[in-house]
Parts: C-alpha cells; sequence; structure tokens
C-alpha cells in the first residue's frame, strides 16, 4: 500500500518537475535565468555552425560512398616516417592531442576568470591560443605534405577519387579557418583580461563565450577525425 | 548581466549626427526600413524580370529583343530573387526587426551592432547578386534551384560568371540572415518586458521567432551547397560534376553526385517556403483578430501549429525530388510527412476563419488583404495535396501546373500579408494614415488579378505545358487555347504590375502629405500599440519599460470599457 502511494508520489513528483520547466521556458523576460545574453547567442550560433559542418561531412560521406575511384587509405596516406618506420595517422594523432590539451588550458582559463584572477586567465587563454596556433601550423604542414609530396590536388588524387583530396581540403580548410578565427577571438579577449578590461566591467562572461566556441571547434574535430581519418 | 531589460537608458547609443542615426543607425526601427526599402527595391527588378518573362509567354515572338538565354536568366533572377532576397528578408529582417522588440516590449534587439552588420552584409550580397546583370554572360540562366551539372556547365546562360555571383551572393546572405537571426531568437528568448510570457507574445513574434530559428539551421545547407558549388565551378573538384561528353570531349570531371546538391538545396529550401509562411502566418493572425475584434480562435494550438510545421518542415525536402531518380521507398516517407503538414496548417485555417465567426469585422484595407490571404492560401494548399503525392506529382512534375500552385501558395500568399501588414503598421512607423480609397483599389487589382494569373495555370499545367520553356512553338499536343490563355494571363500580369503603382504612390504621398495618425488607429490591444510616441523614439518605450498583464487578444471582452483592452492595462 504504502509502496503504491510512493509509485503515485513518484509520478506526480515528475508531472510537477515538468510542468516547472514548461513553466520557467514561459516565463517573463528571461528563458534561461540570469543567463549573459551573448552566451545565449553564442550556443544558438553553435548549434547553426552545427548544421553547417554535418552538411559537410554528410555530403562527404555521401561522396565517398558513391565514388567511381577507389578511396585512399588515410593511415598509409597519414603516416609519417620516423626512424625508418611508417606511423600511421601520427601527425594527425599529435594535433588531436594538441586540440584536446588546449580544452583543458580554455576550461581553466574559463575558471580563473570567474575568479577573477586576470593574470592565470589571460597566462591560460595565450596558452590555449599557443596550441590553437600550432593546430594550424601542423595543419599546414600537413596540407604541404599531401599536396607537394603525394600529389593530391581539389581537381585530382593520384591514389584514386578525386573527390579524396577535394573534401579534404574543403572541411579540413574549413575547420582550420575555425581554428584561426578562434585564435583571433582569444587573443583579442586575452588581451582585453590583461588590461583589466573586465575587471571594470565585472563580467568575465567573454571568457566563457570564446570558451564555448573553442571547445566546439574542438568538437567538431573530433568528429571529423572519426570521419575523415579513422573510417 | 542583461542590462537594457532593466529601466536604464545609458547603454543605448544615442546617435548624434544625421548619418548615426539613419545610415549607419543600430537601432531596430531604422534598420527594419533599410532592410524593407532594399529588399523592395531589389523586389522590383524581379517583378520587372516577371513582366518581361509575360511579355515573352504571353507574345511569342513579338519581342526580338528577349532572347532564349534572356528568358532563362530572367526565369533565374526572378525566381532567387523573390524567395530570398524579398520576402525572407523583407519578412525577418524588415518586420522582424520592427515588430520583434515592440512587440515583446525591449529597447531594442540584444546586439544592435551586430544587427547594423546584418543589414550591411545583407546589402553587399544583394549589390553582389546584382552585378551578375553586367558581368560577361550576364546573370546565370540555370533556374533559381541552380542544380548542377547544367548550372555550371557550358550551354547554360550565365555559366562563366553569372553562377558565380549568384552563388557568392547567396553566401554572403547566409552569414547576413544568421547575424540578424541570433538577434531574432535571442531578443525574443531573453529580452522580454515584465509580465510578456511567450504565451503572451502575439501571434506575429511567434511566426517570425520559428521562423528564424528554422533560418539559422537551414540556410547552413544552402551555404555548404553554394561553398561546393563554387569549388566545383572556380577549383575544378568533383562534388556534383559527373564525367560528361560533350562535343566528342570527355570533362575533367568525374564521380560527383548531383543529386546530392539536390539534396542540399531542398534541406535549405522546403523549410524556406515555412521561414517565408511562418511569419505570414502570425502577422495575418494579428490582422484578423484585431480588425474582426475578437481574439484570436484557439491561441495555443496556433502557436504549437507554428512549432509543428516548424519541426515537420526539415523532413520533407525530398518531395521536390520525385522525379530526380530517388529510391521509391524515399517517396513513401516523403510524401506521407508531406501530407501530415496539412494537418496543423488546417489547424491555422479552421482557427482564422472562427476568429472571424461571427466577429466585428471591419473591412479596412489591411483586413482586406488578410481575407484574400485565406482564399490564396487555401487555393494553394490545395493544389499542394495533388503535388504532395508522388504518383500524381510525377506527370505535373515540371509543369505550368507547380508554377501556379507554388505562386499561389508562397509567392501571392505572402505578399498579400506583406501588403496588410503593410497598410497595417504604417500608422505606427510614420505616424501617417494613408488612403483609403487608393487602399481598396490596390487591394481588388492585385487580389482579383493573382487569381487570372495563376488560375489558368492550373489548366495549362495539368494539359502538359512545361515550365521554364522560351516559346511552345506548334506543338501537337497543346490546342490552340493554350496560347489564348497565356495572352490572356500576361495582359493581367501587366494590368497586376501597372497597379502597384497605386501602392507606391499612396505610400509615398501619405508619407508626406497623409493626415496624421493616431497612436492606436485601430485600437489594438497589441504591446507596440502602446508606445508613448508615434513613431516610437530611439529606446521605444520612454523612461520605463511597459508591463504586461494579459494577452494581446482581449477585444471585445463582455463588461469592459472599451472594446479592446491594452496588454499593458493591470486587471481591474
Amino acid at each position: 500500500m504504502s509502496q503504491l502511494m510512493m509509485k503515485q508520489e513518484e509520478h506526480r513528483q515528475a508531472r510537477q518537475d515538468l510542468s516547472d520547466v514548461a513553466a520557467d521556458w514561459s516565463n517573463d523576460q528571461e528563458v534561461f535565468r540570469q543567463t549573459h545574453w551573448g552566451k545565449v547567442m553564442m550556443w544558438i550560433f553553435l548549434l547553426s555552425d552545427t548544421f553547417v559542418f554535418s552538411c559537410f561531412l554528410t555530403a562527404y560521406m555521401t561522396m565517398r560512398a558513391s565514388a567511381t575511384l577507389p578511396w585512399p587509405d588515410t593511415a598509409e596516406v597519414f603516416a609519417l616516417t620516423i626512424g625508418g618506420h611508417p606511423i600511421p595517422l601520427i601527425l594527425i594523432a599529435i594535433m588531436t592531442f594538441v586540440l584536446i590539451s588546449s580544452s583543458g588550458t580554455m576550461a581553466m582559463a574559463v575558471n580563473f576568470g570567474y575568479r577573477r584572477d586576470r593574470r592565470k586567465t589571460a597566462a591560460l587563454m595565450l596558452a590555449t591560443a599557443l596550441f590553437g596556433a600550432t593546430f594550424v601550423g601542423m595543419q599546414a604542414f600537413e596540407w604541404t605534405k599531401l599536396i607537394f609530396e603525394e600529389g593530391v590536388r581539389p581537381w585530382s588524387n593520384p591514389m584514386g577519387a578525386p573527390q579524396f583530396g577535394a573534401s579534404f581540403f574543403m572541411i579540413t580548410g574549413f575547420h582550420g579557418l575555425h581554428v584561426t578565427c578562434g585564435v583571433i577571438l582569444l587573443l583579442i579577449v586575452a588581451s582585453k583580461v590583461l588590461r583589466g578590461h573586465y575587471d571594470r566591467t565585472g563580467d568575465y562572461s567573454a571568457v566563457e563565450i570564446a570558451g564555448l566556441y573553442w571547445h566546439f571547434v574542438d568538437l567538431v574535430w573530433v568528429f571529423i577525425f572519426a570521419f575523415f581519418y579513422l573510417w | 548581466m542583461a542590462t537594457t531589460i532593466a529601466d536604464d537608458l545609458r547603454p543605448m547609443h544615442h546617435p548624434k549626427t544625421w548619418a548615426g542615426k539613419y545610415v549607419w543607425s543600430q537601432d531596430h526601427k531604422v534598420i527594419a526600413i533599410q532592410y524593407s526599402l532594399t529588399a523592395i527595391a531589389v523586389g522590383l527588378v524581379a517583378l520587372v524580370l516577371s513582366v518581361l518573362m509575360r511579355l515573352q509567354l504571353g507574345f511569342p515572338g513579338a519581342y526580338s529583343g528577349i532572347t532564349p538565354e534572356n528568358y532563362l536568366q530572367y526565369v533565374s533572377m526572378h525566381g532567387m530573387i523573390m524567395v530570398v532576397y524579398l520576402l525572407t528578408a523583407l519578412l525577418l529582417g524588415g518586420f522582424g526587426n520592427y515588430l520583434i522588440p515592440l512587440m515583446v516590449g525591449a529597447r531594442d534587439m540584444v546586439f544592435p551592432f551586430v544587427n547594423m552588420l546584418s543589414y550591411w552584409i545583407y546589402l553587399l550580397s544583394v549589390v553582389v547578386l546584382l552585378s551578375g546583370f553586367f558581368v560577361p554572360g550576364g546573370p546565370t540562366g540555370a533556374g533559381w534551384t541552380l542544380y548542377p551539372p547544367q548550372a555550371i556547365s557550358e550551354g547554360t546562360p550565365g555559366h562563366q560568371w553569372g553562377i558565380v555571383t549568384m552563388l557568392v551572393s547567396l553566401a554572403i546572405f547566409v552569414v547576413a540572415f544568421t547575424m540578424g537571426g541570433l538577434n531574432y531568437v535571442t531578443t525574443v528568448l531573453q529580452a522580454r518586458t515584465r509580465g510578456m510570457t511567450l504565451m503572451r507574445m502575439p501571434l506575429s513574434v511567434w511566426g517570425i521567432f520559428i521562423a528564424s530559428i528554422m533560418g539559422l539551421l537551414a540556410f547552413p545547407a544552402l551555404f555548404v551547397a553554394a561553398v561546393m558549388m563554387l569549388l566545383d565551378h572556380l577549383a575544378g573538384t568533383s562534388f556534383f560534376m559527373p564525367a560528361m561528353q560533350s562535343m566528342g570531349q570527355t570533362s575533367q570531371t568525374m564521380g560527383g553526385s548531383p543529386i546530392l546538391f539536390q539534396h542540399l538545396f531542398w534541406f535549405f529550401g522546403h523549410p524556406e517556403v515555412y521561414i517565408v509562411a511562418l511569419p505570414a502566418f502570425g502577422i495575418v493572425s494579428d490582422l484578423i483578430s484585431v480588425h474582426a475584434r475578437k481574439n484570436i480562435f484557439g491561441y495555443r494550438m496556433m502557436v504549437w501549429a507554428i512549432v509543428i510545421i516548424g519541426g515537420l518542415s526539415f523532413v520533407v525536402w525530398a518531395h521536390h525530388m520525385y522525379v530526380s531518380g530517388m529510391n521509391p521507398y524515399f517517396g513513401y516517407f516523403f510524401a506521407t510527412s508531406t501530407l501530415i503538414i496539412a494537418i496543423p496548417t488546417a489547424i491555422k485555417v479552421y482557427n482564422w476563419l472562427l476568429t472571424l465567426w461571427r466577429g466585428d469585422i471591419h473591412l479596412r484595407v489591411p483586413m482586406l488583404f488578410a481575407l484574400g490571404f485565406i482564399f490564396t492560401f487555401i487555393h494553394g494548399g490545395l493544389s499542394g495535396l495533388f503535388l504532395g503525392n508522388v504518383s500524381v506529382d510525377v506527370p505535373l512534375s515540371d509543369t505550368f501546373f507547380v508554377v501556379g500552385h507554388f505562386h499561389m501558395v508562397m509567392g501571392v500568399s505572402p505578399i498579400l500579408v506583406i501588403f496588410g501588414a503593410i497598410y497595417h503598421w504604417y500608422p505606427k512607423i510614420t505616424g501617417r494614415m494613408w488612403n483609403d480609397a487608393l487602399g481598396k483599389i490596390h487591394f481588388w487589382i492585385t487580389f482579383l488579378g493573382v487569381y487570372v494569373i495563376y488560375l489558368p495555370m492550373h489548366y495549362i499545367g495539368i494539359l502538359g505545358v512545361p515550365r521554364r520553356y522560351y516559346a511552345l512553338g506548334e506543338t501537337g499536343f497543346i490546342p490552340q487555347s493554350v496560347h489564348t490563355a497565356n495572352e490572356m494571363i500576361s495582359i493581367a500580369a501587366f494590368v497586376v504590375f501597372a497597379g502597384q503603382a497605386v501602392f507606391f504612390y499612396n505610400m509615398i504621398h501619405s508619407y508626406f502629405w497623409g493626415p496624421k495618425a493616431e497612436p492606436n488607429p485601430w485600437g489594438a490591444a497589441s504591446l507596440e500599440w502602446q508606445t508613448p510616441e508615434t513613431p516610437p523614439g530611439h529606446g521605444n518605450w520612454g523612461a520605463h519599460l511597459p508591463i504586461v498583464y494579459r494577452w494581446a487578444y482581449d477585444y471585445s471582452v463582455p463588461g469592459a470599457a472599451r472594446d479592446f483592452i491594452p496588454q499593458t492595462e493591470p486587471p481591474s
């Protein structure tokens, strides 16, 4: 009997929770209480950007599935010979490691930002930007190798399907552009942090907003890594 | 934190110079007018193109200045301009900008600077688009759908540079829209005034809000498609280009998928129909409610219908591709999802009718346009049922039936709402009244005219007359009556075209010499009519933000002193 009542109580509670959520959402003034407008906008922008990358990746997968020539083995193409041994995907592995590390430093920067620790925030953001720049640098190396050593072009590919080079340059190029924009954004925000701009306004949200963008770019890379390199 | 919500005018940048006030303005109302005027200007270009097309179709051979290439270019530019640069920009950039902050009780959009950038980037996209008329080879003639491989292959007009300006312009437009759309969505979510709950918002805001979200999710597909086709054209990639034989020569491209482009294009293209339609649905609901002096019937259902239509419109895109060579099983799915959309749409139509039922209907010009919309929308929607079914669509595909259908449902219908909305809000925007007689003349010419234009197209289409043909010539299956009908359509089109001069004369003349308008000439309950100034000043609300106590549809409340109760009136 009491078990039944507990069940009923649970159901009642669940219904109450659901209607609380609905009430919060449809309440006046703000759907997301006490949330910085810029943060809301960044989230919505990232949702939109997700659709851009999803379209790129879906298009790439469609093309790969229907290409008329064989698709090159990415493990071989993206291998580096170190000490006489070809190591598959080693450069990509390092790039991924660098980018994911940068997300770590970014998260720490956001944390120190909310503690109003100006120097540590700026230092960690600069470290993040440095990781990002390293990533773009390694990407440039990878592109150079692919273009000059393997002879891959947007319109042709000696190893098989021309869509390989085309989608590689397009997708990694578009992502690299995002990383570059992120580095610039981080440098701007970091310099504002250093100059004490956010101490004066009393609002460190810009650090978190830049962080949101950075984590997103990082997350997109994970998908590119999985779908383009590991497939 | 969210600063301008408070009664604090300090964060507002009050412009000091003339240029700061009217050119580089960050005021949502000025940006709205800039957006609207630009959209109308480029829309006029598209309107002239349609007249040129009708000259050719009604009187083939009579105008030697129109070559077959020109004709295809007119078709393509007319379509793209009307759908993207006129309707989307006017409904979201124009009405969205003007109405959202005023209707939800905000001082401005949440990011006025980004909002201003949105307009200037939109203007850039329009300039790039129109530059297509002046590049070697002229604008693209690939049809507004820009299907590859023909869009970038030799033989299609504008395949050299016209297609480049078109694609670049579209990509720029997507950037501009994203900046605006982020503002509209965030403003609705985060910057409403006290008491303005989501379920007290006027349906206009709901329509624009959901359409903006859809735009943010659908335009990426267009952006990606444009980037990929640009690469195909300029960098020689083979995303959409298969191996082709032409004049004994094999193309450099191979293995690309033209169907992929169609999927990307229509993943944008179908939501786009509703990006245009939903703001129109919302606005027309408000017009009907105000001018019938009755609360909107089934407000909650209306909101949910908007949301559900928005969601469903993302899973119906391939009904544009029944003849493209899809797996037939996809046809089942997309036909089913397409027909399911009829349910929320029918809810909306019935609710409009039930709002009118036993209402105190004032047949003012905005109301006439709203009623006209219900007619054209029902007719266009009914022909959509034919095209949504695979087996009926296949013979009708690419005929004038399709042209009649979509012009009725997403061309004329939103345009009628836009006219109605301009007449409705003109007193608030300019502080002047327009001439009633001229407005009614404009309505009847437009409303009757579009029926003379588009109804016969359905018959012509059922007879199998294909669209996008320069001239029909001596074709066995096409009876003489089609040629007669085409002449009649063309003459009606010229009359409707000329009739729009009445509208422009009325608007421009009234702006300078019209009688002063009252702050709330229609007795509307929603917030934008309760501003302290008409037209509203910078910051919209004077010293204090309004407080909202009720929904926007308290009309003819029994026992009330007036036949409407403004949203700002506290419960007694």
